[in-house]
């Protein structure tokens, strides 16, 4: 089966527990169970060409020039931990299904371990790094999620928070390293990463990269100092722990050192930092695992320990090394799968996990006693089980290896490791199984269905034949040995064999179970001792942490952004002015290529204006209504700026939405109070007006040296102009480019001026239905109102002028293609039209003669914009491709017509309902203040007056 | 003329960052105007100045404005009014919601201690 789909179903096959959910806990488990099947079964489809010893590959090519592909391969090692995962996964769901009570929610258990599964997968056959940090990643997130699965447990939310952060961490570490690593090599696949050992190593950023990798694996596999997360993330189900910690996420960071071995190891920082973090997690942790009365607690550090057995045989650096390291993944798998569910089990019925309130389980649960003995003293190294045989060929290498130059003392760390595992085995088996049989269980115990049972008893054939049979196991761990060495090194020839002779590492073995076996008679006293010995708490030490990097970014946070706006603008602006001072005191800055040209007493004038209107906005901004008409007087001059300086759609364009603003902001100023009050000290005032003071300066500076020097490269206008009657059929260039040139650009502005009419819309609505309402209801005014609201002179004057502007508009709208006009400009004189019937002759008055609402024009025009732009499709060009022709129809003369008309149609209608709607929902507002509205046009009517008095006088 | 028109986007540069530190939301959003004004004009000055040379196309003529950034400019000027619209919505609602048209919240009007797991 390809290696794409083998990755991809546990992914798909994610999306099916959930649906499934309601046809039942078996449906639910039963699909989850065969996509993980299908998986399995076309992993093995793949052994034949493995066992040849051939790589396969996958690749998808998807951006080489940023060597981002999707490439998978699958050699040994990857099938190996495939295998695991796929395998042991099926056996856990089997198990699962049972485990899960009717109060979980089956369907997200199993779409959550399925996630989880196909990242794994995708780790270990990922052949390019950033794949596999992706995948890496993802199996942190997934985990987290089944970590935290019991979401109304605390230890479950803080368990999973603390294996998010402290492997999300190392993660982020370990994408640094990579991205080191594949800048060293060139490439960021592994398969050509893994050929250049030599470049790597003598590279000058090789340990940096090291040191970052490793910190990624020894968080993901919990070695010293970053063990603490994996006791607390006991907190999950059973299942997950079983899954999480014995096949599969904590051994993603001992995969990967595998992986990069041939590249990493060999190097002395390789040996001193690996080996050193490994036998330090093996003895710590197997010594206090001894400690712990929880027997998921006993087995989570139990596996810390062997974790960092293996590491330590990884850090070694010798074929051999790595081979002892394979080996006991295998057997580590096995037998701490069935352990864990065995745990599971005896938590399930006996509804305790406390050793001290177990004991004498032997004779009522049997069968679970059997498994777990049997996994136990594997665990425990006695001879002809699997655990035995990688033991062994541990102390063997410890036997070789030398740290710090201190002899022996790998050799005896090694021991007292094993002799503290030994002896927390021993405890395990003797505390929970052994002993008389007690009467105070929670529950009664029992031997659980085959459900529960049979997983771990089928992960206990491998741990007895391997045991048994070592050879059985040998070809298949040189095999993946090799692929793990690669060129390297070679494989070793040693067998795989019960009895090696009277060798030290038989002793040592020796001295362990022995010394386990008293340790453990020495129990009572010794964990008196234990519990009087003060010792520091990773969880308190972790908190401590967060809640000062917590305490840290809430001083930031709030410092910078503590709700006061103007302290946002102060920051923003004067980040912004210092930013630009460094960039102009660093830069250079080429000598002036345009001379200054002459000014004429128009421009003078105009600039004299806008000048005086700023300053007097300034000056006197606290009387709102006439900074409006200051700001109004700003805007015309900034139009009469654009006619003065060839730039006639702008002016156009910046007086009408001038107009519009105006409009806009009356109706604001309308309820909001009439004055600025004087607040800011004077102080604070100075201060504001010395940083607006080198802000105005800065921008003229950089206004005025840019206008003086010429475009550094050509600019792309040149095309525009040389383009766009022969291609756009327009000689309005201006024009040409906005509908044509850069058509997409104008379409996406359009839905955002459409959008945020709608927004204002939306906010109306909220606050006319909320408490507003009836603020608004009750709200008195705050000035005198006109006795004559809609005069008569305005009325008249606004509905002679509708034609006319209407007309204006059509015409502008027509001749924008080829003079100063266009969809954007008739669109804002039109709007201005309606407008000003809305002013003269009231809302109600003018929104009973509306046809069409607004929504649908910003619709429709957005509507035909995009129409014009597909229906370039329908002759094979790219979206928004315009055309034009010539016609002629008698009596007119000749015209053109171009589809960019069309689009322009669509931006015309769009402008117009975008302003109208914003207009309209202020208005809305207003007339919701206003006591009484007039259906009439006009407020004084002598004719209604008098057919009133007539009324009157018949009554 | 370049420095006539380099002074008033200084100019307004100047006023709207003073008008942007103002408490109200008012005077806040002229000076958001203001910017968008200078702003606006800068960008346009990024064709360079050219006087009686507008963009539009005529028989005989080979120098004309640079027609891009006036096409940029264009739009922008258009959508600022939409934003303006927004920012002003936003004002006028916050106002008519709480009758107070500062522009900033206290220190203490958030509590802002986030909520711990308790065990």
């Amino acid at each position: 089966m390809s290696l794409f789909i083998i990755v991809a179903l546990p992914f798909l096959g994610a999306l099916l527990p959930g649906l499934m959910y309601t046809a039942g806990r078996a449906a639910c488990a039963g699909v989850t169970f065969t996509v993980s099947l299908a998986a399995f079964l076309g992993l093995l489809t793949n052994l034949p060409s493995v066992l040849a010893g051939e790589v396969l590959t996958a690749r998808i090519i998807w951006m080489p020039e940023l060597g981002l592909n999707l490439t998978l391969m699958l050699d040994g090692l990857g099938f190996f931990f495939a295998l695991l995962i796929l395998g042991i996964g099926l056996l856990i769901i089997a198990y699962a299904r049972h485990y899960l009570s009717r109060d979980d929610h089956m369907g997200e258990f199993f779409t959550y371990l399925l996630l989880f599964q196909g990242a794994m997968v995708g780790i270990v056959l990922s052949d390019n790094i950033l794949l596999l940090l992706i995948f890496w990643e993802l199996t942190s997130l997934s985990s987290f999620l089944l970590i935290g699965f019991w979401k109304h447990l605390p230890e479950g939310r803080q368990g999973a928070r603390m294996a998010l952060t402290v492997t999300g961490m190392g993660g982020l570490a370990m994408v640094g390293g990579m991205l080191i690593l594949g800048q060293i090599a060139g490439s960021y696949d592994l398969s050509v990463i893994l050929q250049n050992r030599e470049l790597i190593q003598e590279s000058p950023l090789y340990l940096p990269a090291l040191i970052l990798i490793l910190l990624g694996c020894f968080t993901k596999s919990a070695q010293f100092p970053f063990h603490f997360w994996l006791p607390h993330a006991m907190a999950a189900p059973t299942p997950v722990s079983a899954y999480l910690h014995s096949a599969t996420m904590v051994k993603a960071g001992i995969f990967l050192m595998a992986r990069m071995w041939p590249v990493l190891a060999g190097t002395p920082e390789w040996f001193v930092i690996v080996t050193t973090a490994g036998l330090i997690t093996m003895v710590l942790a197997a010594v206090i695992a001894l400690f712990k009365h929880d027997l998921k607690a006993l087995l989570a550090f139990s596996t810390v320990s062997h974790l960092g057995l293996i590491t330590m045989l990884l850090g070694t650096g010798t074929p051999f090394g790595a081979m002892a390291a394979i080996f006991h993944i295998l057997n580590h798998a096995t037998f701490k799968a069935a352990l864990f569910m065995s745990a599971g089990i005896i938590d399930h019925e006996a509804h305790t996990r406390d050793i001290r309130r177990l004991g004498g389980l032997r004779k009522l649960m049997p069968i679970t006693f059997v498994i777990a003995t049997l996994a136990a003293l594997s665990m425990a190294g006695i001879p002809f089980l699997n655990g035995f045989l990688s033991k062994e060929m541990m102390l063997e290498e410890a036997t070789h290896t030398t740290l710090f130059g201190i002899p022996n003392l790998v050799p005896i760390l090694a021991t007292v490791g094993s002799l503290f595992s030994a002896a927390y085995c021993f405890r395990l088996i003797g505390h929970v199984f052994l002993g008389p049989v007690r009467d105070d269980y929670p529950a009664k115990p029992h031997d659980p269905p085959t459900g529960l049972w049979l997983p771990p008893a089928l992960l206990i054939v491998p741990v007895i034949v391997i045991g048994v049979a070592p050879f059985v196991a040998e070809p298949f761990v040189k095999l993946i040995t090799a692929s793990v060495l690669g060129e390297a090194g070679e494989v070793p020839k040693a067998y795989f064999k019960i009895w090696h002779g009277l060798v030290p590492a038989l002793f040592m073995s020796m001295a362990a179970v022995v010394g386990g076996l008293l340790v453990l008679l020495l129990f009572k006293p010794l964990l008196a001792a234990w519990d009087n010995t003060p010792r520091p708490e990773a969880k308190v030490i972790f908190e401590g942490l967060i809640e000062s990097a917590a305490g840290v970014a809430r001083w930031v946070i709030l410092g910078l952004h503590n709700g006061a706006f103007s302290r946002y603008a102060l920051i923003g602006v004067a980040t912004i002015i210092v930013a630009g001072g460094y960039a102009w005191t660093t830069g250079t800055i080429a000598p002036p290529t345009r001379e200054l040209q002459a000014v004429g007493p128009v421009h003078v004038a105009t600039g004299l204006m806008l000048v005086t209107a700023v300053a007097g906005l300034v000056l006197m901004h606290r009387n709102r209504l006439l900074s409006l008409i200051l700001i109004g007087i700003v805007g015309l001059m900034v139009s009469i700026g654009f006619v003065l300086l060839s730039a006639p759609d702008l002016a156009m364009t910046q007086f009408t939405v001038e107009v519009v603003t105006i409009i806009l902001l009356l109706l604001a100023l309308n309820f909001l109070p009439k004055r600025t009050p004087v607040e800011s000290t004077l102080l604070r005032r100075v201060r504001d007006g010395g940083v607006a003071i080198v802000g105005g300066l800065a921008a003229f500076a950089m206004a005025y040296h840019y206008m003086l020097r010429d475009a550094v490269v050509a600019p792309i206008s040149e095309f525009h102009l040389a383009n766009s009657y022969k291609g756009g059929g327009g000689t309005n260039v201006v024009n040409v480019i906005l509908v044509d040139f850069r058509g997409f650009d104008t379409y996406g502005e359009i839905i955002v001026l459409g959008i945020a009419a709608l927004l204002i819309y939306a906010l109306t609505e909220t606050l006319l239905d909320g408490p507003v309402r009836a603020r608004l209801l009750n709200r008195k005014l705050d000035q005198a109102r006109a006795g004559d609201v809609h005069p008569m002179m305005m009325v008249v004057l606004t509905r002679v002028l509708l034609p006319v502007v209407l007309l204006v508009g059509f015409y502008i709208f027509l001749r924008g293609h080829n003079e100063p006009g266009g969809g954007f400009i008739s669109g804002l004189v039109v709007s201005i039209g309606v407008v000003m019937q809305y002013m003269a002759s009231g809302f109600a008055w003018t929104s009973a003669r509306l046809r069409y609402p607004y929504h649908g024009v910003i619709g429709a025009g957005v509507l035909i914009a995009g129409l014009t732009g597909i229906g370039s499709w329908f002759v094979s060009k790219p979206f928004l491709t315009s055309d034009f022709t010539y016609v002629r129809i008698p009596p007119f003369n000749e015209f053109e017509l171009a589809t960019a008309a069309l689009f322009d149609l669509g931006v015309f209608l769009a402008v117009v309902g975008a302003v109208m709607l914003s207009l309209e929902s202020f208005s809305r507002l207003a007339r919701r203040a206003h006591y009484d509205e007039s259906e009439h046009p006009m407020d004084i009517d002598p004719s209604r007056d008098a057919a009133a008095n007539e009324a009157g006088g018949a009554a | 003329m370049e420095l006539l028109v380099a002074c008033v986007i200084g100019v307004m540069t100047a006023g709207g960052i003073y008008l942007l530190l103002r408490l109200r939301t008012f005077p806040v959003i002229l000076g958001i105007s203001l910017l968008t004004y200078a702003v606006n004009v800068f960008l346009f000055t990024s064709g360079r100045l050219v006087v009686g040379a507008p963009p539009v196309l005529r028989d005989g003529m080979d120098a004309y404005a640079d027609p891009l950034p006036q096409a940029l400019v264009l739009t922008a000027i258009v959508i600022s009014f939409g934003m303006t619209a927004v920012v002003v919505m936003i004002g006028l609602g916050a106002f008519l919601g709480s009758d107070d048209d500062h522009v900033d919240d206290g220190p203490h009007d958030h509590d802002s201690t986030p909520v711990e797991d308790q065990p």
